[in-house]
């Protein structure tokens, strides 16, 4: 490192990247569709917040291709709040990713959210300045994300449904994926590496530190301070809640409604914090009003999975 | 030495900081993570780390965190912020109206450099710091509008980024993200 005085400009800007998602860990990352929203997100004490046009549940309601937002929305957000403000591009849209660069925005999701818009080829992200996001669901898929320069890995999870049992399965298989490797002989790494399809550079990084080689949070599913406590439990570093705060308390009239999101939102973050505290979070939990209904996944068609786009 | 060398918890980078300690020779026993009132009355100083001042201030007040340490501060204990932990510890907060633990008679300028894609390294000097070292900014502040009791430490593209206030630190950068840990070296001798 310093010691020598020579650090590649590429080295240093992945320290950057990665330096950002550490100072994101331990907190909630929501998903906000306008200004209000994300003042809402801010005051609950949200660690950064997704701007887009949609939350999941309402891309998953109204079908045809979901893209990234307009700009002048995630710039309306950005002014609106001072924590770090993220943005969606479409896998493999590099053009979308640039425009989001050029935007300055704090952090890229490379989301299966929107409609993927290459079947093949993800953005490279190491041709980019911004840090980027990106959904994986096993370990196979995280290490081939962070190859191409992701600086944060999420679970998947299966977003706008309210089900956080697929963030849940992600996660334990990321994980156990990760415990596989650890417990590997050195000499098995090769195998394992053309198994899961991954660098063996990044297998052997595994291999020796047991994490995955950049911060792991979660996202797809969570809804209450019980389901963000449990993936902290399971072992993700930071929460995302996409549709589970602002499709909440949906029956409600608008004060009440907005009430009862601004308390679910607060009583989330405090369940990070306490993840592991539960006389907290049975205090936590307490009288925040009708969660979002939800979907279960099971009653989803194959085709209705966000979770199987990318590759 | 014996000491115990708190790190908050609250929210943000404080493993990279338990690392660093680690590096710096501490054992286990000697590094102490702190959420609560209860668990700052055990360690002797305390590390701020780098994360979202919002959400740390916000939960540091609603759980008595903030006004223990403010407790601390005054009895002596040495507090150093990084990044975000010296915006919380800043007099106040330039164009916001945001929580701060008031101690340290500055005030605080967010992402004083920009967007993400500003976030940058260089080798800066510090005084008390033999040789000059790389430091990371990312969505860093700076320090304007000293106190009388305040000296300026370190300086970066002509912006004030290590402060000092009796035992009282603040560093925009962020060592606990290098192999560095000369500036942990000038805290635990504070």
């Amino acid at each position: 490192m310093s010691q020598n005085g020579q650090i590649s400009a590429a080295k240093k800007t992945w320290r950057e990247k990665v330096g950002l998602a550490e100072m994101l860990k331990g907190g909630v990352i929501m998903d906000v569709v306008n200004p209000e929203q994300a003042r809402i997100a801010e005051d609950a004490g949200a660690v950064a917040v997704m701007a887009l046009e949609r939350v999941p549940a309402d891309i998953r309601r109204d079908g045809g291709v979901a893209r990234m937002s307009d700009p002048e929305m995630i710039d309306g957000i950005k002014a609106a709040v001072s924590i770090p403000v993220m943005a969606k591009c479409r896998i493999g849209h590099y053009a979308e990713a640039q425009i989001l660069e050029a935007l300055e925005v704090d952090f890229v999701d490379e989301s299966e959210v929107l409609t993927p818009a290459d079947k093949h080829n993800h953005v490279d992200k190491h041709a980019f300045t911004v840090p980027f996001v990106c959904g994986a669901r096993s370990l196979g898929e995280a290490l081939r994300r962070c190859a191409e320069g992701a600086a944060m890995i999420r679970t998947k999870g299966e977003a706008g449904t309210g089900d956080v049992v697929e963030a849940v399965y992600h996660m334990r298989t990321i994980l156990s994926d990760i415990r596989k490797v650890q417990g590997s002989r050195e000499d098995e790494l090769y195998v394992i590496a053309k198994e899961i399809q991954s660098p063996l550079e990044l297998v052997q990084i595994v291999h020796e530190t047991g994490k995955l080689p950049v911060p792991n949070f979660s996202a797809g599913g969570i809804a209450t301070p019980a389901d963000a406590a449990m993936m902290m439990q399971l072992g993700a570093e930071t929460v995302f809640v996409g549709s589970g705060i602002f499709k909440a308390a949906a029956g409600l009239s608008d004060s009440d409604r907005i009430a009862s999101q601004s308390l679910r939102a607060k009583a989330i973050v405090e369940a990070v914090l306490f993840h592991d505290d539960a006389k907290k979070l049975a205090e936590i939990s307490r009288g925040l009003g009708p969660a979002m209904v939800g979907i279960n996944v099971d009653s989803l068609d194959e085709s209705e999975l966000l979770a199987t786009r990318g590759w | 030495m014996s000491q115990r060398v708190g790190v908050a918890s609250i929210q943000g980078d404080f493993a990279k900081h338990v690392e660093s300690l680690r590096s710096c020779g501490l054992t286990d026993n000697e590094i102490s993570l702190v959420r609560t009132p209860e668990e700052l009355t055990s360690v002797d100083r305390l590390i701020i780390p780098g994360g979202e001042s919002t959400t740390v201030g916000m939960l540091m007040q609603r759980f008595g965190l903030a006004e223990a340490i403010q407790e601390r501060a005054k009895a002596g204990m040495p507090i150093w912020g990084t990044c975000m932990g010296m915006i919380l510890m800043a007099r106040d907060i330039e164009d916001r109206d945001q929580f701060t633990l008031v101690l340290l008679d500055i005030t605080a300028r967010r992402n004083a450099f920009g967007a993400q894609v500003h976030s940058f390294e260089q080798e800066i000097t510090m005084d008390g710091i033999a040789d000059p070292f790389e430091a990371v900014f990312i969505r860093a502040p700076e320090a304007l509008n000293l106190g009388v009791g305040v000296t300026t430490l370190a300086t970066c593209r002509d912006k004030i980024v290590a402060v000092q206030q009796g035992a009282t630190l603040g560093t925009s950068f962020h060592p606990e993200l290098t192999s560095i840990t000369a500036v942990h070296q000038y805290f635990l001798a504070l």
